[in-house]
């Protein structure tokens, strides 16, 4: 496998007519920890939506591609079949299907018609994740997201990304409502996937997660696009001073 | 997200709707009268009482008026049916003295495979009588009856006697009245005092001809203690005017006993399902019908459980799918008539490209029924907006010292489901059936496994018109 290389350029989105995005640009590649940061209402889960192919976005301008591959024009699954993948703020429940059938239903659809996932291995796989993500071997057998806790909703998103192993994660306020144990396992999660073939795009609102995750790059957006970018230190720096600073900066007219 | 075109199921997909040519070698002609009666009852040489039980109950039929609720019977035209075909001389006892066509047919639905599978016995009705029959040695020497009803009628007539239209007599309604008339066929169980058949034992029902109309009468008794499970599956060509499928089961569970009857039903979208299905608890006694509806043209059928005995329970637990042109009318009632007794009710109905799913239930508690207790649950899933759904539950409460619950949900597949499904790599189609098959989980995972994989099949076939 590649290096994929995720590129959103100039992009404006709207819902019902009403602009969300306006002119976002940014490039994730293999190897890098992206974070987004930002006040409520600044289009940070409507980017997130939007990239996987939510259907009440609509784009109205700009560009988004994976590895020079047009993903706008790609249908929901096609999209998570090229790499992609949104760890979910608020993912559905599943009434009657447990998590187990799904994710082997999910991985089978990734590789293809004749190319399933022996159910030996994909058991294997399942369990030692889950150990991993030190996840009661019981989850399995529960019916996906019904009547999870939030904590076990989060936990969960990050088992599937695991298992399905995408090659751009966005990862939506993964860390929210979340003690700092979970927030710790979460982490470690997506660690694992760190390297080359696996970059990374993580919303959030609090420095917490990324001490841990220690983004290469931090981005901040207001107003539907990103304002500034920087280090580490500068989610650091918005943990300590908020983003007033950030918003005075902004307005200024240049 | 891809748009999906919903489109129209149409006859040819439904699987089984190959038909046989005409293989019968007795065939009525349409139309009923007395002398139609007489000759059914002649030609399986009943005894007197049967044949007057079968007139009385035509003049019942003829003097009851067609329902006016439920589903619209309209095209339903009585002297178009023929009322009796015999397929075939003889009644296999072995595979092989089945005539071939008719083999070929069973063959094509799977049903000899299942039963070196699975099964404590097998029987086999085609038109108007049971072809093939067999029970597994074990079973008959534990003193376990399964045989047709025609043959219990002569091999075992103290029996019948005692039971046949007791617990549905020709007066309850006009389609009991015209079964009761005019059967043929069906099955009949007996499992004595303290003996489990922890198999189950399966009928299988296929109608062949046009215009046919398939009246079987079963039977089943589980004695005290006794333990069973019957199980049941039906199919139909499919032809562009009506058939009818009118049955009739009584079932009769006695003290401490416990009986299950699964049905899948699987008819073509031009057969009439107007089926009498009713169950007598006892004292601790146990009836629980499992009922899959899937395809006819209107299906009205609300099987029950009359909790007799201190302690009896009683569910039902049904699936109803009703595609293009398709209307389920079909619930459960539930007659609380002793202290201390349970009903649950768990409804499950789909309904697309622009079927109709009506749940009709009613819950009665008799004066004395105290420390009653009832569970309703109604849950629809709408897959597309030319769909409906309607929920018409009665309770008449005679006890004040009773509980009832109900609780009814109405779904659609939502855009968010889709999506978090679609998001993982599941194609639409693939993500719509995932939904599916979870809703009706509470059912499957009643059915033998068997059934329910054929069931999940089955599920999955009706959905493929739907998702482009």
């Amino acid at each position: 496998m590649s290096t994929p290389i995720l590129a959103i350029k100039n992009l404006h989105v709207e819902i019902e007519g009403k602009p969300i995005l306006k002119g976002l640009t940014l490039t994730v590649k293999g190897g890098e920890v992206h974070a987004i940061m930002g006040p409520n209402g600044t289009g940070k889960t409507s980017l997130a939506q939007t990239l996987m192919g939510h259907p009440h976005y609509t784009v109205t301008s700009g560009q988004v591609t994976l590895d020079g591959q047009d993903v706008l024009a790609m249908r929901t699954d096609q999209r998570a079949r090229a790499g992609l993948f949104l760890a979910m703020q608020y993912p559905s429940e599943i009434s009657g299907v447990t998590t187990a059938n799904f994710l082997r239903t999910a991985i089978n659809s990734l590789r293809g018609e004749g190319h399933q996932i022996p159910l030996k291995e994909f058991r294997d796989r399942l369990d030692e994740t889950m150990q991993f993500l030190e996840m009661d071997p019981k989850f399995s057998n529960r019916y996906l997201n019904e009547g999870f806790s939030g904590g076990e909703k989060k936990r969960n998103e990050i088992l599937q990304m695991l298992m399905l192993r995408p090659r751009i994660a966005v990862l939506d306020e993964i860390d929210s409502g979340l003690d700092i144990d979970a927030i710790k396992v979460v982490a470690k999660g997506v660690q694992s996937l760190n390297g080359p073939e696996f970059g990374s795009l993580v919303i959030t609102h609090y420095q917490r997660i990324l001490s841990y995750l220690k983004p290469d790059f931090v981005h901040i957006m207001m107003d539907g696009r990103v304002v500034k970018s920087g280090d580490y230190q500068l989610a650091e720096e918005l943990e300590s001073k908020g983003y007033e600073w950030v918003r005075a900066e902004y307005s200024t007219p240049l | 997200m891809a748009t999906t075109k919903p489109q129209m199921l149409v006859n040819d997909e439904y699987q089984y709707g190959f038909n046989d040519g005409d293989v019968g070698v007795l065939k009525f002609s349409r139309g009923l009268t007395r002398q139609t009666v007489e000759e059914i009852s002649r030609i399986k040489k009943e005894p007197k009482w049967m044949l007057d039980f079968r007139l009385h109950a035509l003049d019942v039929f003829f003097k009851k008026p067609m329902p006016r609720w439920g589903g619209d019977l309209g095209r339903l035209n009585f002297d178009d049916i023929v009322y009796y075909v015999r397929p075939s001389e003889n009644q296999g006892r072995t595979w092989e003295e089945v005539p071939q066509a008719i083999k070929d047919t069973f063959e094509r639905l799977g049903i000899p495979e299942a039963e070196r599978k699975f099964l404590a016995g097998v029987s086999a009705q085609y038109e108007s009588e049971v072809v093939y029959h067999s029970i597994r040695k074990d079973l008959e020497e534990k003193g376990i009856i399964f045989t047709d009803t025609d043959t219990a009628l002569r091999e075992y007539p103290e029996l019948l006697r005692e039971y046949f239209g007791t617990i549905i007599p020709p007066e309850d309604n006009k389609f009991a009245a015209l079964n009761s008339a005019v059967w043929s066929g069906g099955s009949f169980v007996y499992i004595p005092k303290g003996v489990t058949c922890d198999i189950p034992m399966q009928a299988y029902f296929r109608i062949n001809s046009e215009n046919m109309g398939q009246f079987e009468r079963t039977l089943i008794i589980a004695d005290t203690g006794s333990f069973g499970h019957y199980v049941e599956g039906c199919t139909a060509p499919s032809y562009n005017s009506e058939s009818l499928h009118s049955a009739v089961v009584e079932i009769i569970v006695k003290d401490d006993a416990r009986m299950r009857y699964t049905t899948v039903q699987n008819w073509a979208s031009n057969v009439y399902n107007l089926v009498t299905k009713r169950a007598a608890a006892y004292k601790n006694a146990t009836m629980e019908w499992v009922d899959g509806n899937i395809g006819s043209k209107l299906t009205m059928k609300y099987p029950a459980v009359y909790l007799l005995g201190e302690g009896a329970r009683g569910m039902v637990l049904s699936i109803a799918v009703a595609g293009k042109g398709q209307h389920q009318d079909t619930g459960a009632k539930m007659i609380h008539a002793a202290p201390n007794t349970t009903s649950t009710i768990l409804s499950k109905s789909i309904s697309q490209h622009g079927g109709k799913t009506t749940y009709r239930g009613l819950v009665h508690f008799a004066p004395g029924a105290e420390n009653s207790k009832s569970n309703v649950k109604c849950d629809t899933l709408i897959m597309d907006n030319d769909s409906t759904s309607d929920t018409v539950p009665y309770s008449e409460v005679a006890d004040s010292n009773v509980a009832m619950e109900h609780e009814a949900t109405v779904t659609k597949v939502s855009e968010e489901q889709l999506f978090y499904l679609t998001s993982r790599g599941l194609s639409e189609e693939e993500a719509t059936r995932l939904i599916v098959m979870g809703f009706i989980e509470p059912f499957t995972r009643e059915l033998p496994m068997e059934f329910a994989v054929e069931m999940n099949r089955l599920i999955k076939f009706e959905m493929e018109g739907a998702i482009g």
